[in-house]
């Protein structure tokens, strides 16, 4: 029981991941002011940030629904938090805690972030925060598909639905990425990521720009602290989630591979501009299931 | 010490809220001016945020009139506290050449407190990090 309270708030929890994701938004943050010719934010401002929103004022809009709108970015922490956990801890020994359908629980989980999203601008009865939080769920419509197909060419391979038996295919035929099928779910794969994380062309749920922040808008102080914390965590446990499944899991070119798909991620991010709500679907559905598909197709072909 | 902790935050992370009360957009023009790369004001963890909800720092531009003076009093309150106010510009700190027209109804620091006040017609880009500095000093 300790143990297990022990893993989930501080070692591969709570506290590991927040600092490692703060980090990370820092990389991200250093590498889009580089990328733009300009010097960037120090590499405590990820910290400075989450210490001054949580000691700032909380303010729940009138006739919003307070209990929803301030537990919604609970969940969604609690949520990323969990997966992060159980990711690392199953993973990080070679012989480890694996269960049949770990996998598939995961992919659950990671949905709850933006599920919490969601619920809580839909919470706060503001009309941007409404446009987001449907943005956002038909953001959910597009990419769940190829994400879902993409993970079944991997468990086709593997012939396991456990990061265990995934994990040890890998080690004994090496990485899934170094195959024409692995690759073509890997590509799929990353770009759901890059909408897991509301990263720039799929970020139109909280587009700055048209409206506002969208489902974040009425968000402030500590709730919106914990939104900022989640998306941090995410930052590291979605590039942890592909290095498992596509890269041979957590050994010692660990951070190297995160660093990779991080770097990745980034680039993304500052060489595409935000897609139109339709567009993205159309993306989703499109281009990146029939890659996602092909990937499926290959692997059947034993390629 | 949580206290420290948190004004510490605040220093070095203010996150800046652009609030136009009927500028004639120059200064307007010269707060995207500071936001450029050239100035790169994220160094000193400034950001520009879309919603009030998350401003620290409110640029108040321009001269309160009939039309403004009442919203510029309600997007003050939507602000979560402490946060802190900027006039920039000559028309947000004394009302410039409009002082006399007939739709003036009073300074800015008549309708919402102001921290510290930035003349200029435009000021500077430079001058602006300025006034964000001397607001931090009264953190």
């Amino acid at each position: 029981m300790l143990s297990l309270l022990f893993s989930y708030l501080i070692f591969p929890g709570f506290l590991f991941l927040a600092v490692v994701g703060l980090l990370a938004t820092w990389v991200d943050r250093k590498v889009t002011a580089r990328l733009q010719y300009r010097v960037g934010p120090p590499w405590f401002q990820p910290f400075a940030d989450l210490a001054k929103l949580l000691g700032k004022q909380t303010i729940v809009p009138e006739g919003g629904a307070k209990s929803v709108f301030l537990g919604a970015p609970l969940v969604g922490l609690a949520g990323a938090i969990l997966v992060g956990t159980l990711l690392w801890s199953i993973n990080a020994q070679p012989v480890g805690r694996t269960f049949v359908g770990d996998l598939i629980v995961v992919m659950y989980l990671l949905m709850l972030p933006s599920l919490a999203l969601i619920i809580g601008g839909s919470a706060s009865r503001n009309p941007l925060a409404a446009i987001g939080a449907s943005r956002e769920m038909k953001l959910i419509l597009a990419y769940e598909l190829p994400f879902i197909i993409s993970a079944a060419t991997v468990i086709y391979r593997a012939r396991s639905l456990q990061f265990g038996g995934i994990v040890a295919w890998q080690l004994a035929n090496g990485p899934f990425l170094w195959s024409l099928s692995g690759l073509c779910a890997f590509l799929a794969a990353l770009l759901v990521v890059q909408a897991k994380l509301g990263a720039v062309p799929f970020d139109l749920a909280e587009a700055e720009q048209e409206i506002a922040a969208g489902a974040i808008i009425e968000y402030s102080g500590p709730a919106l602290a914990a939104i900022r914390l989640t998306r941090a965590i995410l930052y590291f446990v979605l590039p942890l989630f592909l290095t498992v499944v596509w890269l041979g899991g957590i050994d010692a070119w660990f951070p190297l591979k995160y660093l990779g798909i991080l770097t990745l991620v980034i680039l993304i991010k500052n060489t595409n501009p935000r897609l139109r709500i339709d567009h993205a679907l159309r993306f989703f559905w499109g281009p990146v299931t029939l890659v996602a598909v092909a990937g499926f197709i290959l692997a059947v072909l034993g390629k | 010490m949580l206290k420290q902790i948190f004004k510490w935050g605040l220093r070095k992370s203010l996150w800046v809220y652009h609030a136009g009360a009927s500028a004639c957009n120059n200064c307007d023009i010269e707060i995207l001016d500071m936001l450029t790369p050239r100035h790169d004001v994220e160094r000193f963890g400034v950001t520009l945020v879309g919603s009030p909800r998350h401003a620290d720092v409110l640029l108040v531009t321009g001269v309160c009139n009939r039309q403004t003076a009442p919203r510029l009093q309600r997007l003050y309150e939507q602000v979560p506290k402490p946060c802190l106010v900027i006039a920039i510009g000559s028309c947000a700190c004394s009302g410039h050449f409009f002082r006399d027209s007939y739709n003036y109804v009073k300074p800015i620091d008549q309708v919402i407190p102001v921290d510290v006040y930035l003349p200029g017609c435009p000021p500077k880009p430079e001058a602006m990090i300025d006034a964000v500095i001397k607001a931090v000093a009264k953190i």
